[in-house]
């Protein structure tokens, strides 16, 4: 029946659109043996080449392509087996090969508490990855120690191993950890999306606690001024293509 | 497979005093045997980060060529010092924490302690509270199953049970979400009741889950009651006698598996167990496959429950009125000074509840949760300990394991249902 | 769970088969619990588990409690379950704090064997094999050892961990939360 409509529409005594799959399929044949000419061949190039930077294809390619390391401790565990799962499916975003061994994994999704028995073997684990490769520390107990503020949980798992992205909750929802592995490939593609500092104009107020005198020394207002800039800057020359800050 | 316990060196015997020395070949080396190269054994690290174990759960293995000939469980590494923890915080803000302990029966985690509360403020729980805990608890018990099933499957090569598993599982915390906010760590028994009544529309979409439950498990056991490879790799691997098991504390579906009809359901009813109708199912050899029959039989057992939960909800209160441990409505605190005082006190300082102890066993998909608290008048508890069923169920790990391959430890790993946040607490 | 005379009743047969074992007895919230001397603890536990009539044959839980500041410090306590009638009994081992003793209140903390005095107990797991994790859990926390034991080492902190987490003198821990809203007028508030 649908043939019939498509009849309806187009009658086969017209030309085919060019958007018709057979017909982009002989034209890039000719584009490649070098037969078309002129205006077809900007045409042909317009519709079917794009240019980019190495590092770009690169980037698109390790983003959307992650291989997450099977690595639960705690119950964010549960919620990360169910983002692989068929309704989060993480397979959507190509990162449904976990692969066992830290050796063969890019990304290790610390889904739980960090005790404190188990910091060095995690080190151990993100040491043995190979470059590039990343980290999600997935939860309120590895991001900052959650809700155990006590002598057996690490408070933060940044604080033995570098972390990039945090993703909150307690447990995070599946779509919580899919919206950070989504900013993790950003990240990964060259476009950080800079979130709510950008959206609350809060660059400039990253903190640290100072050392003795309390006084921000001029390393640090130095920084400060040249990370507003830098904010300035990349907000002007954004495209409203990659403005982010959606999931 | 062996029949009885291997010998451990330490032991004495009864009649001549002699220690033991243990047939295994560590043992043996220990007390000084010069074992031949072909004896010698290659002792292996499982863990604590290993895609099968479930969780971060080491083992040290001693293998002869493929055959396990010691095994040494290492625990800790998801040590939460919750009960510490617990120390320091109000009986209201104890039951988040104890929640996160054996992460995938929360709904137990916290009947266990709020049972244990109770007991000691002497609290009467309202029918449709009881009601309604029984049947989180049960859809709880469906979750954790499930869940189990499908990791367990997953161990064993049966990836597909895996999403089909974990798509029924994500409808239980649809519901859930629905009920209580949250997915999963919901937070939702309280001291005296729970904390909110179900919503329009609950009911509606538990029955349709409900019809649709049995069916479902119907397909689960047509891929692997009788799947050839789930046989061969289950039946037969991982027995340990009865008493052995009763010796060694196990309790939960591998004790109901090895014929003995234990259920704290059944012998001790506690919340309202004793209005529904449901049966204990109990396997014969004890074997994996027997567990794996017990446990999904255990799932289609709570869907009656469920059902019945759901069919003969009583009408009425969904927490206790003791305005000394409850929190009063939130459309009175603008009317009643009172209530607006018990607010006040019962979010800051939290109830007192007078000194005592008392220990209440509850049965979690795994075995005997109990909770044992301390109470020394005071808002905080001076103790709560919570005796988990995993960390019991574990010792038999070795026993089971002894003498058999090192696939099917892997099953019989699968198949003890360790969660190790219950462990490690 | 025995009654509160049952209870009574097994206390005096206790003491009747093991002198001096049974301390105390108490019975609340329905639970009965029979406060013991912890050198008698073997005696009584296969006392209880042997004697025909009592037969409690299933340890569903043992575990430490630390009572200071009350004298004795802490509580080894035993669950134990009759499964045929259903009745459960706890038992308390009061065992007291030796290193709190004043003798040498300077001799510097070190782990256990190196100076420290440890309260000791003697391991039931000739009777309940299943009482070998929890007894390690006891040690590691509490700092009880079970003489007998054929594994005493830690068994949910690190092996070289000092200290004894669950003792009500031990500080909880973790750190200071550094809320950043405050952090230029306020720098490092915490200490």
């Amino acid at each position: 029946m649908k043939r019939e409509k498509l009849r309806a529409h187009a009658p086969l005594e017209e030309p085919p659109a060019p958007t018709d799959l057979r017909v982009r399929q002989l034209r890039a044949r000719d584009l490649l043996r070098g037969d078309l000419e002129g205006p077809e061949l900007e045409q042909q190039v317009e519709e079917s080449v794009l240019t980019t930077t190495m590092h770009k294809a690169v980037g698109w390619g390790r983003a959307n392509s992650i291989f997450p390391a099977t690595f639960g401790l705690a119950c964010c565990a549960i919620e990360m087996m169910s983002i692989v799962g068929p309704r989060y499916d993480i397979a959507r975003f190509g990162a449904e090969n976990l692969r066992a061994s830290p050796r063969q994994a890019d990304l290790l999704i610390l889904s739980g508490r960090v005790a404190v028995k188990m910091a060095p073997v995690i080190r151990r684990l993100y040491d043995q990855m190979l470059e590039p490769k990343w980290a999600i520390s997935m939860g309120a107990c590895s991001s900052s120690g959650g809700m155990f503020a006590n002598y057996a949980v690490v408070q933060g798992a940044d604080k033995f191993m570098p972390v990039d992205i945090h993703v909150p909750g307690c447990p995070p929802r599946p779509e919580a950890l899919i919206y950070g592995i989504n900013k993790l490939q950003r990240m990964i593609l060259g476009n950080p999306d800079p979130g709510w500092r950008r959206r609350y104009n809060a660059y400039g107020t990253e903190e640290w606690a100072r050392e003795a005198t309390g006084e921000a020394t001029p390393e640090e207002i130095e920084a400060y001024a040249a990370a507003r800039e830098r904010a300035a800057s990349h907000e002007a020359s954004r495209s409203v293509a990659t403005r982010g800050g959606r999931g | 497979m062996h029949e009885s316990a291997p010998a451990h060196g330490g032991d004495v015997l009864a009649e001549t005093g002699e220690e033991v020395i243990g047939t295994s070949p560590i043992e043996r080396t220990a007390a000084g045997e010069t074992l031949g190269p072909e004896q010698e054994l290659f002792t292996i690290n499982f863990g604590p980060h290993h895609p099968a174990t479930h969780g971060v759960l080491r083992l040290l293995v001693s293998l002869e060529g493929e055959v396990v000939r010691d095994l040494k469980p290492v625990v800790g590494y998801v040590h939460t010092g919750i009960e510490k923890s617990c120390e320091d915080k109000s009986y209201w803000k104890v039951i988040p924490f104890v929640e996160r302990m054996d992460y995938l029966s929360y709904f137990f985690n916290m009947e266990a302690f709020v049972g244990c509360v109770e007991r000691l403020l002497e609290l009467e729980v309202p029918p449709r509270a009881s009601y309604l805990r029984v049947l989180h608890m049960e859809l709880n018990r469906i979750h954790s199953h499930l869940v189990w099933l499908g990791t367990s499957a997953l161990d064993l090569g049966a990836m597909s049970m895996f999403f089909y598993c974990f798509r029924d599982r994500d409808r239980i915390l649809d519901l859930f979400e629905m009920s209580t906010g949250q997915r999963m760590h919901t937070r939702y028994f309280q001291v005296g009741g729970v904390f909110e009544d179900i919503p329009l529309g609950f009911a509606h979409n538990l029955k349709a889950f409900l019809a649709e439950m049995p069916t479902r498990l119907d397909q689960y056991e047509a891929i692997l009651n009788r799947n050839e490879i789930f046989l061969e790799r289950t039946r037969n691997v991982g027995v340990v006698s009865r008493e052995r098991l009763l010796d060694l504390g196990v309790t939960g579906p591998l004790l109901r598996a090895a014929g003995e009809p234990w259920d704290l359901r059944k012998v001790t009813p506690y919340e309202s167990y004793a209005d529904f109708d449901f049966n204990i199912p109990v396997g014969t050899v004890g074997d994996g496959y027997d567990r794996y029959r017990v446990r999904v039989q255990e799932m289609r057992e709570s869907v009656r429950i469920v059902e019945q939960a759901i069919e003969g909800l009583p009408e009425g209160p969904w927490i206790a009125d003791d305005r000394k441990v409850v929190l009063p409505p939130r459309d009175e605190l603008s009317t009643s000074m009172e209530a607006l005082i018990h607010h006040f006190k019962l979010v800051t300082e939290g109830f007192r509840v007078p000194p005592g102890e008392a220990y209440f066993p509850i049965e979690s998909p795994r075995g005997e949760l109990g909770c044992f608290t301390v109470a020394d008048g005071s808002a905080k508890p001076v103790r709560v300990h919570i005796r988990d069923p995993s960390f019991v169920n574990l010792q038999s790990l070795r026993d089971q394991c002894i003498g058999g391959y090192i696939a099917d430890l892997i099953q019989n790993l699968a198949m003890l249902d360790p969660i190790l946040g219950g462990i490690d607490r | 769970m025995p009654d509160a005379p049952g209870l009574e009743l097994i206390a005096q047969e206790l003491n009747g088969a093991a002198e001096g074992s049974v301390l105390g007895t108490y019975h609340e919230h329905g639970q009965g619990c029979l406060i013991v001397n912890p050198e008698r603890i073997l005696d009584v536990l296969s006392w209880l588990r042997d004697t025909p009539g009592q037969e409690y044959h299933f340890l569903s839980s043992l575990h430490g409690v630390d009572y200071l500041p009350a004298e004795p410090r802490f509580g080894v306590v035993y669950e134990l379950l009759n499964m045929p009638r259903a009745e459960r009994l706890r038992l308390r081992a009061a065992l007291a704090d030796p290193g709190a003793s004043a003798s040498e209140p300077d001799r510097p903390r070190t782990r256990s064997g190196g100076g420290e005095r440890l309260p000791e107990i003697d391991s039931c797991v000739s009777l309940f094999a299943g009482a070998e994790f929890p007894e390690r859990e006891v040690y590691d926390f509490f700092g009880i050892v079970f003489r007998g034991h054929p594994d005493m080492r830690r068994i949910l902190m690190p092996e070289e961990y000092v200290g004894w987490p669950q003792r009500r003198d031990f500080p909880v821990g973790g750190e200071p939360v550094i809320f950043t809203r405050n952090e230029p007028e306020m720098p490092r508030w915490f200490e």
